[in-house]
């Protein structure tokens, strides 16, 4: 999108007429740049002030609702953070929740990736029913479905206690089955920009099919693999509804279960250990977008490919 | 969705039209097909084959042993159809589909397939076995003590946590001193090397099983005294804390006339497997009832019921509004704030990016409560800011405003975020083209950036409308559906149909499962039959680009 910041126009001028009065540089530089600081940072506002109200919330010393304002002005306290600690099993159920996401997110990724590399690459019959169905697959009211879930993992618990209810690889599989759908449509919207050339002549050069999607096509697609990886991520935190059927133990909860359980009965006087609890589950992700934030920078396929 | 940013030479095919052979030449195709084999791709061949083997297997004897030999015989087949899709030189496709699929199917498909087959029946609260398991049920819930029932001393324990965990009986025969365990499925004989029994024959201790002490058991005595456990002659239940008595199943079935006897009021309910539950003559109906197919029966409650199908339309429009609401805003806002700070010339993008990510990377459910509570009329942080009084929950368009306004802070930074990726991969070369042959940066946008960016973002859209069409948490955990109507308190005026659904199929009735089934299938048909005409509309744009 260079087009909208008008680059030639502002390359050819630089510099080469001195005595441009300080004004019209100025809202040149407005029309060019400056504009788009002011919608970052009315966008960064928008973004943060109900973030800020949560922190608040958390520093709060007496803890409830009704005693927050936007901006802490009763004092500030690490009361709420010891206090989750203390009174729940918070660390548990981050370890668990980390666990639980880092793998379904690396897994999820890497299936979403081998199905993508296939419709895109592979022509064959029952392939644009088979992307159709990935996207109607995802319309039924997931929350209907529970109930089936459920009786499904009774006989499943009975059968492999390891995989059953309570335990993180039961609900590991459970996610796994969501890991083709959107982001796999994604991923194939992304292996399409991808010439065909360059795997083509890989094959000529007597590349097998495994050694192209692997030497050649992944390290491509590096950043969307990236997006995905914290889409999925954030999706598996967050996930709420079959975690909350799944896990019953206090041992064994995720965050999202463990913190609902917070404030299921009493929340304004529970909001301040469950605002803390909010900043500290949003700690992995916003690392997370730390680590892959380089790959979506990096531009997608800049370089190694030209349109 | 083609290639249609990979020139000339491939843009001409349209993949997915018919099954196009013209993209890969025959000749690339056999190429691949004897491509030598390296000893790495071997070697982690033969480790993930391994690894299948060994999971079936240990999958297998749990199987066995519980003598369930359909499960085992699509284990099997499973595992044989793998070893030959990932040994034959041929499908190659399906190599790369199948793990996903596998997953798709057994954690997806079926659960889906399962609750649109309950549909068809009355599967709900009372109707949720077979006939023998409501007999059974309706027996036991009729036991009661009489005279010369026999006592037994009685011990509560569980396997599990003492608070939570299930209860069993552990009783003492007077007679014999032989002490057994019970609960719900019947009575086992324990032997008596395991347990501890106190003079006066009550166990102490057990292996395998604490025993509740007495405050413990107090505290859950309600669960002590609804755990029946069925005996030959009747069922044991708990008389106090510390003893039981052997009663007397007052309600029987009769095979005879298919009903349920009552032998001390003699009145008998006959079976009535039209709606599967056990009925008198003066139409009284007993709780426990049996699961049976009711045919098309709830598709025709949901569209002659008024109290479901008054309020349909109102709720769908709303609906539509929501998810269009939402996709669309969300869109708008993130591709607008991406194009912004896709600049080479700015500076701190990194930064920008990093705070506008917050809200999503914020716990989403946690971030609803919280929203909800901004919103509140005496303390929310809004009316605060504002100096307003405003019930935002309280009036129709106010919480409308307010559920849209929320969604909209939850989902762009998602837009923004897939808007940025798709924007990078837009070569800049296009753009400086228009540029060169002057066009302004609004038409280039027009024609040239928009029109790629929905190539890469329309089924992503599709997918977003779905989903908000459907999104149960983003009125359940913020306005519960309300403000209601003061005629109507079902249907509220931010009701989506999957919350109204909820709200009719589970809410004080009990849950009808069939029912709420039967309503998400028009709900999903609803949802499919949109998404799949714009799929369709999409498609031909596309074409149109390439």
């Amino acid at each position: 999108m260079t087009s909208l910041s008008g680059a030639p126009v502002a390359g050819g001028t630089t510099g080469a007429v001195p005595a441009v009065n300080r004004n019209s540089r100025r809202s040149r530089w407005f029309a060019q740049v400056g504009w788009r600081h002011l919608v970052g940072v009315l966008a960064v506002a928008f973004s943060l002030f109900p973030i800020l109200f949560v922190l608040s919330a958390a520093l709060n010393p007496l803890g409830t609702l009704s005693s927050t304002e936007l901006v802490p002005t009763g004092g500030v306290s690490v009361e709420n953070f010891t206090g989750l600690f203390d009174r729940t099993a918070f660390g548990r159920w981050f370890v668990n929740s980390l666990v639980i996401a880092g793998v379904a997110s690396f897994a999820s990724v890497f299936l979403s990736a081998l199905a993508a590399y296939a419709f895109s690459r592979m022509r064959f019959t029952g392939r644009r029913v088979g992307l159709l169905s990935l996207l109607l697959i995802q319309m039924f009211p997931q929350f209907l479905a529970i109930v089936a879930i459920f009786l499904i993992f009774t006989t499943v618990t009975d059968l492999w206690p390891a995989i059953g209810f309570n335990t993180p690889w039961g609900l590991l599989l459970l996610y796994l089955g969501g890991a083709l759908g959107v982001n796999t449509w994604l991923m194939k919207g992304f292996f399409d920009t991808l010439p065909r050339e360059l795997d083509e002549s890989a094959t000529m050069d007597g590349a097998s099919h495994a050694q192209v999607f692997f030497r050649i096509m992944l390290p491509l697609v590096a950043p969307i693999l990236a997006v995905t990886g914290l889409l999925a991520f954030i999706g598996t935190i967050n996930e709420f509804l079959m975690a909350n059927v799944f896990l019953t133990n206090t041992e064994s909860k995720t965050l999202a279960v463990g913190m609902f359980g917070l404030v299921a009965g009493e929340r304004n006087n529970n909001f301040g250990i469950f605002a803390a609890g909010t900043l500290l589950t949003a700690i992995p992700t916003v690392l997370v977008f730390q680590l892959v934030q380089r790959y979506i920078v990096s531009g997608l396929t800049a370089g190694a490919v030209k349109g | 969705m083609s290639t249609s940013l990979s020139g000339p030479g491939s843009a001409k095919q349209a993949p997915g039209r018919e099954p196009v052979g013209s993209g890969l030449p025959r000749t690339s195709r056999t190429a691949r097909n004897h491509a030598p084999i390296t000893a790495t791709g071997l070697l982690v061949k033969v480790i993930l084959l391994g690894l299948t083997a060994g999971i079936a297997i240990w999958a297998a004897f749990p199987l066995v042993e519980a003598e369930r030999w359909i499960g085992l015989a699509v284990l099997a087949a499973t595992t044989a159809g793998l070893f030959y899709l990932y040994l034959t030189r041929r499908h190659i496709p399906a190599k790369y589909l199948v793990p996903g699929t596998l997953f798709l199917i057994a954690f997806q498909v079926v659960p889906v397939l399962y609750t649109a087959s309950t549909a068809f029946t009355n599967f709900g609260d009372g109707h949720r076995g077979s006939k023998d398991e409501a007999i059974v049920a309706i027996q036991t819930a009729s036991v009661k003590q009489v005279p010369g029932s026999t006592q037994y001393p009685l011990s509560v324990a569980t396997q599990g946590d003492p608070a939570t965990g299930p209860l069993v009986f552990l009783v003492t025969d007077p007679q014999t001193g032989a002490v057994s365990v019970g609960d719900a499925q019947g009575l086992r004989q324990l032997d008596p090397g395991d347990v501890t029994v106190a003079p006066g024959g009550k166990v102490t201790a057990a292996d395998g099983y604490t025993i509740l002490n007495f405050g413990q058991a107090s505290s859950r005595s309600k669960d002590i005294t609804e755990l029946v456990v069925p005996t030959s002659g009747g069922a044991l239940r708990s008389s106090g804390l510390s003893r039981a008595y052997e009663g007397k199943a007052v309600r029987g079935y009769d095979a005879g006339c298919d009903c349920v006897r009552d032998s001390e009021t003699g009145r008998t309910w006959t079976a009535d497997e039209e709606t599967g539950a056990f009925v008198a003559a003066d139409g009284e109906r007993l709780a426990q009832g049996w699961k049976v197919d009711v045919g098309l029966r709830n598709f025709a409650r949901v569209l002659t019921d008024p109290a479901i199908s008054g309020p349909f339309f109102g709720t769908l429009v709303w609906n539509f509004a929501f998810a269009i609401g939402s996709t669309g805003g969300t869109f708008l806002l993130g591709m607008f704030i991406a194009l912004a700070l896709h600049s080479p010339r700015m500076r701190g993008t990194n930064l920008y990016r990093i705070l506008l990510i917050l809200p999503y990377a914020m716990p989403s459910f946690a971030m609803l409560l919280v929203w909800r509570d901004m919103f509140n009329t005496d303390f929310g942080l809004i009316n605060n800011l504002f100096g307003l009084g405003v019930d935002w929950f309280g009036h129709d368009w106010s919480a409308r405003l307010a559920v849209i306004l929320v969604q909209l802070w939850l989902g762009y930074p998602y837009m923004f975020l897939v808007a940025t990726g798709a924007l990078q991969a837009i070569p800049r070369e296009l753009t400086e083209a228009t540029l060169v042959d002057g066009a302004s940066p609004w038409q280039s946008f027009r024609t040239v950036t928009l029109p790629l960016l929905l190539v890469a973002l329309s089924p992503l859209l599709i997918a977003s409308f779905a989903y908000n069409f459907n999104n149960f948490n983003a009125i359940h955990l913020t306005t519960e559906g309300g403000p209601f109507p003061a005629d109507n308190p079902t249907a509220g005026a931010t009701d989506l149909l999957i919350t109204y659904t909820y709200r009719l199929a589970f809410g004080a009735q009990g849950a009808q499962f069939g029912l709420a089934a039967a309503v998400s299938l028009f709900i999903f048909t609803i949802v499919a039959v949109v998404s799949a005409v714009s799929f369709r509309r999409t498609r031909k744009q596309e074409e149109v680009y390439s």
